[in-house]
């Protein structure tokens, strides 16, 4: 792109937002987990009055808390990251986005900290009753702040629900509810608080499962497992489901992030699945040159079937979407560009007719730009007219491949694993299934990579657009210097690697120490 | 109902919203001040752990207000968020590094094998209370007395040059600590902060060598307080500010423009009074009678005189944001706003607040029923 924005300065920001949210996302899908799985306990707690489901509580609370706070600091970043570094982001669709925010604070956070506070001092000081209602209110905030940045999320990948003012040069929100409701958001909500759900049981299994392995509080442990794997199954079964879900919106609404999971170059019906594959050769921005699958093996019509319901349905390749295939309707990404200059010619006209006072003028482009059809046909691609060669659109294809398929063999993965944990548990014999409990230990780590491997499936699949269509990246950022990113990129890194370091320390060390009386 | 009204009244009610989360704000920063006294007020370990303790119950209320107010200025007022945040990019990452600190050092600090060692954490707290008070401070006095950028609606329709919002100067932010008035109102918080935190461990903390240093602390800190407020005040309400014609919105400078806010708004002028006078009154409260109900009064005073600051930078035709670099670049409450149609969204979330607000207080009392003591400590299972 020929301008004076510097493409290092759009590179680091975009290093820097990754680092921060990957960071978030190591600690927040363990909260999300967590919070429910602590609540189930301190029920058993208060219904039996059993002091052992007290010690069980009270030892993974630990194990909460010290994973919060680290939530909380890298998810501070994160959102004033919108401001410093993605300013022309924060306006042009500012008054969408940030409503989500702030109701998330309002609603959520709040709720969450203003009871997690109860939830770790009030053992003596509130009434069996009252902690145990804390404590499902810190679960049930936790996950609502996650509903509404998963709102705010999910619009990126999909807008709707608002209009371009072009006296404001700005999109405004027309439709909360349909933000809000957006089939985009319900999904991305369900799947990715299942991840949470899913990676917590897979949590408290391996640490129970190393306990076992030392053999030390065979009691605690066997219950933790439990309660765990019943979440465990019921939540990665769900999961799959509202995968599936999301890989179908995906499919329809960003065709070209679903052609990247699949390394689809050329369009056709009844497409088959690649359940494995390698890709071969470098990507390359500037000529048409993009990698190869090979070594496949596949799984005959799936695809279609898993995008449209339709074993023979047609899929859009890469190469479809570029070039354009008159027959199945599919627009070329030049003639895209095309438009969306058009669509910025238009407004830049209407600027120059305002602020010339040139009443006559602005009246009518106003009109023009207002007008259906013009935003349906034209201004749609307004984001387009800063793309200036058609390969610019191609996500990075090796990283969104080989990620959606770790996610998808792990999520399969995890069905087994809770099914076994349930039929050992079933049979009391788990303490003897040295094998296993192994096994149960070194899912721990797996569960992270799954859920990081989703995000980059979702956010590295959507670029270059930082809004579908509407904003590419490159347009989002603050008018400031690279060297400046850097130097908070490194240290933001630093005090991050630093904390997670500290995090596993603090963990392994309460762990080790066991649950207390 | 929201619906119904126009968008300048809209504009208004968003706007006292962000002032009343600023009040509380200032107000809930006691626990940063706090932060800088642990050594001054705890002599042996014991003692700094309750004062840790005590303090450690109370940071997310901080903490969650500073996200929130952030969260609630970018959705009412995006302009802002764009600008600033982005153009005085130093200063504003230099508070979240200080705040981010904070997050963790409270549950790590006493944990066993916390890889950085408790004086780490204890220094975290430290830059937590110094860095985010002053630079706290900073930041709001820019508001104003002015910074350097321009914004253009216009960039977005240019091919060279597409980002809206530019700062002017390369200094991004940190050219604010050359306006002494800034620095004035950088330190007076940075004084509050710590005034408030007295009169918190007073009401909070039982433990008599602590509150004796308490008490001494109390004048120590009161007096520069005062200066740097009254510093900060005075110079503001004698300089020009930056007032715009509602019909016009041109934006010019007026002489004792802040001043005569508060006489044109009479309300507001008479709630600036009662806030200065309850502050002071927690103050002499706690030094004259020996009460331990100061915070209460100082509490709420600083809540409603920041409030009322806030309230004379953007209501009675007063740009909140001014550029000194293009008045025609300043920020209003209404060039700076969302539209119509979010603003009456959010309004209908912002009836939630009250409910907010009654948990809050009910989970702040059911946490403080009973004053911290060493008693208290031993027997409780979560210490920081
Ligand atoms: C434990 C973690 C985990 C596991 C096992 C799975 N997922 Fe997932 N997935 C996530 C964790 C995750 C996530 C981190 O929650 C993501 C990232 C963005 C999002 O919405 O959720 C995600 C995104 C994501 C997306 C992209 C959505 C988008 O681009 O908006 C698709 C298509 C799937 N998932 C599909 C699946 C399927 C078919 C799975 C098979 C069982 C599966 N996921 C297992
Ligand atoms: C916490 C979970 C998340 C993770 C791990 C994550 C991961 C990533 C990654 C890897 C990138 C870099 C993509 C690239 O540059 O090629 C990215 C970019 C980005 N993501 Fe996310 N993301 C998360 C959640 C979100 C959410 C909830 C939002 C919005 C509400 C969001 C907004 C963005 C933005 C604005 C960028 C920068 C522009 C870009 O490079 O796309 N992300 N994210
Ligand atoms: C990129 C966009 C994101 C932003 C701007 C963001 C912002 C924040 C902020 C400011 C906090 C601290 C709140 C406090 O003071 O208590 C936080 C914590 C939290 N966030 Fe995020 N967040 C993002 C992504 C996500 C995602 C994708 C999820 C869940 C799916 C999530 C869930 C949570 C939860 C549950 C917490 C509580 C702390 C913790 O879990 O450790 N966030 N986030």
């Amino acid at each position: 792109m020929d301008t004076n924005i510097d493409l290092t300065l759009v590179d680091w920001s975009r290093a820097q937002f990754a680092l921060t949210a990957m960071y978030h996302w190591i600690f927040v899908p363990l909260t999300l987990g967590l919070g429910f799985l602590v609540a189930f306990m301190e029920t058993m707690y208060v219904k039996t009055g059993d002091p052992e489901w007290k010690r069980i509580t009270k030892f993974w609370m630990t194990l909460f808390g010290i994973n919060f706070a680290i939530g909380v600091a890298t998810g501070i970043i994160l959102e004033f990251q919108f401001g410093t570094n993605w300013s022309n982001y924060s306006w042009f669709v500012g008054d969408i986005f940030g409503a989500p925010l702030a109701v998330e604070g309002i609603l959520a956070f709040f709720m969450e900290s203003t009871f997690i506070a109860i939830m770790f001092f009030g053992w003596n000081k509130v009434s069996k009753k009252s902690h145990l209602f804390a404590t499902w209110l810190t679960a049930i905030g936790a996950n609502l702040s996650a509903l509404w940045i998963l709102v705010a999320n999910a619009w990126m990948q999909f807008p709707a629900g608002m209009h371009f003012n072009p006296d404001t040069a700005r999109n405004e929100m027309v439709n909360f509810w349909e933000v809000l409701f957006s089939p985009f958001a319900i999904n991305k909500f369900l799947h990715t608080i299942s991840s949470g759900f899913v990676l917590a049981s897979v949590f408290v299994v391996g640490i129970s499962a190393w306990f076992l392995l030392k053999k030390r509080e065979i009691v605690f442990a066997k219950k933790s497992i439990v309660v765990a794997a019943v979440f465990g199954i019921i939540s990665s079964v769900y999961l799959a489901f509202t995968g599936d879900g999301s890989a179908r919106l995906v499919a329809n609404k960003q065709p070209m992030k679903f052609a990247a999971f699949e390394g689809l170059y050329n369009g056709h019906v009844g497409v088959p699945i690649t359940a494995f594959g390698v890709v071969s050769g470098q990507q390359n921005e500037k000529e048409n040159y993009l990698p190869n699958i090979t070594v496949k093996i596949e799984i005959p019509n799936l695809l279609s079937y898993l995008a449209y319901l339709d074993p023979n349905a047609y899929v859009p390749g890469i190469n479809d979407l570029i070039n354009g295939n008159p027959e199945q309707g599919i627009m070329s990404a030049k003639e895209k560009i095309e438009r969306g200059k058009l669509a910025r010619q238009t407004f830049k006209e209407f600027r120059l007719a305002k602020s010339q006072k040139d009443s006559i003028k602005y009246a009518e482009l106003k009109t023009k730009m207002l007008d259906k059809s013009f935003q349906e046909n034209y201004f749609k691609y307004f984001g387009y007219s800063f793309i200036n060669s058609p390969n610019e659109l191609i996500p990075s294809i090796p990283l969104t491949f080989y990620s959606f398929r770790i996610m998808i063999f792990l999520g399969f993965y995890f069905i087994l694993f809770f099914i076994l944990v349930l039929i050992f548990t079933f049979k009391n014999n788990i303490e003897n299934k040295k094998w296993f409990l192994r096994l149960a230990i070194i899912s721990i780590p797996l569960a992270y990579i799954a859920g990081q491997a989703g995000w980059i499936v979702a956010e590295v699949g959507r670029q270059p657009w930082v809004i579908q269509d509407y904003l590419p990246t490159m347009a989002a950022v603050s008018h400031i210097s690279s060297s400046a990113v850097q130097v908070t990129f490194w240290l933001f890194g630093l005090i991050f690697t630093a904390l997670l370091i500290a995090e596993i320390k603090i963990m392994t060390t309460q762990i080790k120490n066991g649950p207390k009386i | 109902m929201f619906e119904s009204l126009s968008q300048l009244a809209l504009q208004h009610y968003w706007w006292i919203i962000i002032s009343t989360l600023a009040g509380l704000l200032v107000f809930l920063l006691f626990v940063q001040g706090g932060q800088t006294l642990i050594y001054t007020l705890g002599k042996t370990a014991q003692e700094q752990t309750i004062l840790v303790n005590s303090l450690g119950r109370k940071w997310e209320f901080t903490f969650t207000v500073l996200v929130v107010f952030g969260a609630g200025f970018f959705a009412s007022f995006p302009l802002f968020y764009s600008t600033s945040f982005g153009g005085a990019y130093w200063v504003w990452m230099a508070i979240l590094f200080c705040f981010v600190l904070q997050a963790f050092s409270y549950e790590y600090r006493s944990k066993p094998n916390n890889f950085l060692g408790k004086r780490t954490f204890e220094i975290f707290l430290l830059i937590n209370g110094f860095g985010g008070t002053v630079l706290l401070g900073t930041a709001v006095a820019t508001l104003f007395t002015g910074a350097n950028f321009s914004i253009s609606m216009d960039n977005l329709a240019n091919e060279q040059n597409f980002i809206i919002s530019q700062w002017t100067n390369a200094a991004h932010g940190l050219e604010a600590v050359l306006d002494l008035r800034n620095l004035a109102l950088g330190l007076a918080v940075f004084f509050l902060a710590r005034v408030l935190a007295l009169l918190y461990f007073a009401n909070n903390v039982d433990q008599a060598a602590i509150n004796e240093r308490v008490k001494k602390q109390l004048l120590i800190n009161a007096i520069p307080f005062v200066f740097f407020f009254l510093a900060f005040v005075i110079s503001i309400f004698l300089s020009k500010g930056y007032a715009y014609d509602p019909n016009t919105k041109v934006v010019f400078m007026e002489k004792f423009k802040y001043f005569k806010n508060l006489i044109e708004m009479p309300v507001a002028g008479l709630l600036f009074l009662v806030g200065v006078l309850m502050v002071l009154g927690g103050i002499a409260l706690n030094l004259l009678k020996g009460s331990d109900k100061g915070i209460w009064y100082s509490g709420i005073g600083t809540i409603v005189t920041v409030f009322t600051l806030f309230i004379i930078l953007g209501f009675n035709n007063t740009a909140f944001y001014p550029s000194q670099y293009d008045l025609q670049s300043s920020i209003t409450i209404e060039n700076g706003s969302s539209s119509h149609y979010t603003l009456t969204a959010m309004s209908y979330v912002s009836l939630f607040v009250p409910v907010v607000a009654v948990y809050m207080f009910f989970a702040w009392k059911a946490i403080n029923n009973k004053k911290i003591d060493v008693a208290e400590i031993e027997s409780e299972s979560h210490v920081y």
